[in-house]
């Protein structure tokens, strides 16, 4: 009957974790759980194909972006590093989680411009538009009209008019959505 | 020393008495004593009395946390449309058009699927209720009273020295009297007195394994039956399945022939009565796998087929993708629900945790295997119907009759990757959100205030 404390003591630095992140113990148990799952070769971290061998991944058309974004922070996903991130909604700002970590590197979770930005230079260009909307419509709609909405949109939120969205306009764009509610994650108790 | 050695050898004889006059015998009959209904019913109450005490400990002690069957995030109710609407609801825009938000959902999506999915949770064992008293469904369950850890120990003890050994001995049994009993038969001509006695000694065989397992099987409308020459399907999470199934009739079982002891058993087996066993490299070509079974439900008088269009053992919480091979063969098939109950032990067999061996004594080790086994009624394929449709038609039936989750994902995704399909659905659904009013189209763009 006490096993469950035993299989507490599989988590390296449990309690550390459960005071950074203010997840109870339970909570910690299923993510670990999770992540031991996600670990296909047990390696203690987790690594691109890890994600992609995960059906809900795999059919979301910004799969692979998402992927991307996960693995080119820098962060060696092993469980701590992955149970913060879980704690986070997915915050407008590319500025970092309620939590430091060690690494206080500035993205410490995939901040949403990410999605868009491939190539990190902080602005949205017309390229970069395009390949987001490609991805998320794949073949069902014409080139031409995958132009023609890239085009409306740059041009609705294009307030410098330099032809890229930047941060700020992309922030701007976004500011009546009410992100922390609409995009966290909730856990049941 | 030398009476220490004859009242073992006498102990040993009385308790093989036992074994044969009480449990064999009785089981090849058909017949019960009634003590596997006693235990049941003294399990059932053990249990309830054990949900009660945890559930107050658990209100005397918040901290003790609550099992999560069904997941650990909240989600979303609503549909790709309602939930963009909601990301975009301050923008004023003529609905229907495409705005930086909306990667945000399929973001958020993404990363949902990363904390918990639908088809990796299908994959392992299913999480309890409440505690079941055994050690290996132990999640999250602390200590709440003395009396409950007593009634473990006393369980441990009961189900490890006086049940497993009693089980062993039954399978050892069962399956030698299959393999020597198939064998003897196989030297019959082909007349009905071979199948009537090929009858009996399979019938005989599973039912004394299925007392190996401690197994209360309930068979609902037997009216369904499955006849000669149709094919029966069933949802698939255990190879002990086939013994469930097989208590209560005869079937022509479908797979590959393996090697060890499991081919010894299988090779035995096809003397006397038809069954269809491929080489491995037949079940690569699945024309000749489907030709062989074609002529098999062809000669109407041979035995329904079982087959488990699943593909893989799922844990009995859901039923996923039936692949459509099985429904291209033609005939009737005869669809069949099984159900195990969690609360006597964990049925499902997880191939890339255990083997088999450690499976099969892990469920000896178990309380008791308890089943209900629903006889659909037939279903053949309609006019306009593509094997695809079909299987998905059967699908939903057997998962409304078990009371299992009817899901649309492919079995095989616990070794393999996922479709494309399922990514253009994705799209196609999101192209509908924005396309919806007739409104993009190449000439319709903001032309006018540029000029």
């Amino acid at each position: 009957m006490g096993s469950s404390s035993s299989s507490r003591n599989k988590i390296p630095n449990a309690q550390e974790l459960m005071d950074q992140t203010g997840f109870s113990s339970a909570h910690l148990l299923r993510l670990y759980d999770r992540f031991e799952s996600l670990d296909r070769d047990n390696r203690g971290y987790l690594s691109p194909d890890d994600f992609e061998a995960l059906g809900g991944l795999a059919m979301n058309p910004i799969g692979g972006r998402i992927i991307d974004a996960f693995f080119s922070s820098g962060i060696p996903w092993t469980f701590p590093p992955l149970s913060g991130f879980w704690l986070i909604s997915v915050q407008l700002t590319e500025t970092v989680t309620k939590k430091e970590h060690s690494k206080s590197s500035p993205t410490a979770g995939p901040g949403s411009s990410n999605l868009y930005d491939l190539d990190r230079d902080g602005k949205i260009s017309r390229e970069e538009l395009l390949q987001v909307l490609r991805a998320m419509l794949g073949l069902q709609v014409t080139e031409e009209q995958l132009q023609s909405i890239a085009e409306r949109a740059i041009q609705e939120a294009d307030l410098d008019k330099d032809d890229a969205i930047s941060f700020d306009e992309f922030k701007k764009s976004l500011e009546k959505v009410d992100i922390d509610t609409k995009m966290s994650i909730g856990f049941l108790k | 020393m030398e009476d220490l050695w004859t009242v073992a050898v006498a102990v040993f004889q009385l308790w093989m008495f036992v074994v044969v006059f009480f449990i064999t015998l009785p089981a090849m009959f058909g017949l019960s004593l009634g003590v596997t209904s006693v235990y049941i019913q003294i399990l059932v109450k053990l249990l309830e009395w054990a949900t009660i005490r945890i559930q107050r400990g658990r209100q005397e002690q918040p901290s003790v946390p609550a099992p999560l069957p069904n997941g650990i995030i909240e989600r979303a109710e609503g549909s790709m449309e309602e939930e963009m609407e909601q990301l975009r609801r301050s923008r004023s825009l003529e609905g229907g058009e495409f705005a930086l938000s909306d990667a945000l959902y399929f973001c958020k999506k993404g990363l949902e699927s990363i904390v918990d999915d639908q088809v990796t949770q299908r994959f392992s064992s299913e999480e309890l209720a409440s505690w079941n008293l055994l050690t290996r469904t132990n999640q999250n369950f602390r200590y709440i009273s003395l009396r409950l850890t007593i009634f473990w120990g006393i369980g441990v003890f009961v189900r490890y020295c006086v049940l497993f050994p009693l089980r062993i001995a039954l399978a050892i049994i069962g399956l030698s009297w299959l393999v020597i009993g198939t064998t003897l038969v196989g030297f019959l001509p082909e007349n009905s007195v071979k199948y009537w006695l090929s009858e009996v000694v399979h019938l005989t065989c599973y039912r004394i394994c299925a007392r190996a397992l401690s197994a209360t099987i309930r068979y609902h409308n037997k009216e369904n039956r499955p006849q000669k020459g149709g094919i029966c399907v069933a949802n698939h999470t255990t190879p002990i399945d086939v013994v469930i199934l097989a208590n209560d009739g005869c079937y022509a079982m479908v797979g590959q022939i393996h090697g060890g002891l499991m081919g010894v058993i299988q090779r035995s087996m096809v003397r006397s009565c038809p069954h269809v066993w491929f080489e491995r490299s037949e079940m690569k070509d699945r024309h000749a796998v489907t030709s062989r079974l074609r002529a098999h439900v062809a000669a109407k008088t041979k035995l329904p087929i079982l087959i488990f269009p699943e593909g893989t053992c799922i844990n009995n919480t859901s039923v996923m993708m039936f692949k459509k091979g099985s429904f291209e063969i033609g005939g009737t098939i005869h669809p069949i629900a099984i159900k195990y109950d969690p609360r006597f032990g964990d049925a499902f067999w997880n191939s890339s945790k255990y083997n088999m061996v450690s499976y099969l004594l892990r469920t000896m080790t178990s309380w008791a295997v308890v089943v209900n086994v629903w006889y659909l009624p037939p279903m053949t394929i309609q006019d306009g119907e593509d094997a695809v449709q079909f299987a998905n038609r059967v699908k939903s039936a057997v998962a409304c009759r078990g009371g299992l989750l009817d899901l649309a994902w492919d079995g095989s995704l616990k070794r393999g990757k996922v479709k494309d399909a399922y990514k253009e659905e994705q799209q196609k659904m999101y192209s509908r959100v924005i396309v919806r009013q007739n409104g993009i189209s190449a000439t319709h763009t903001r032309r006018d205030d540029q000029s």
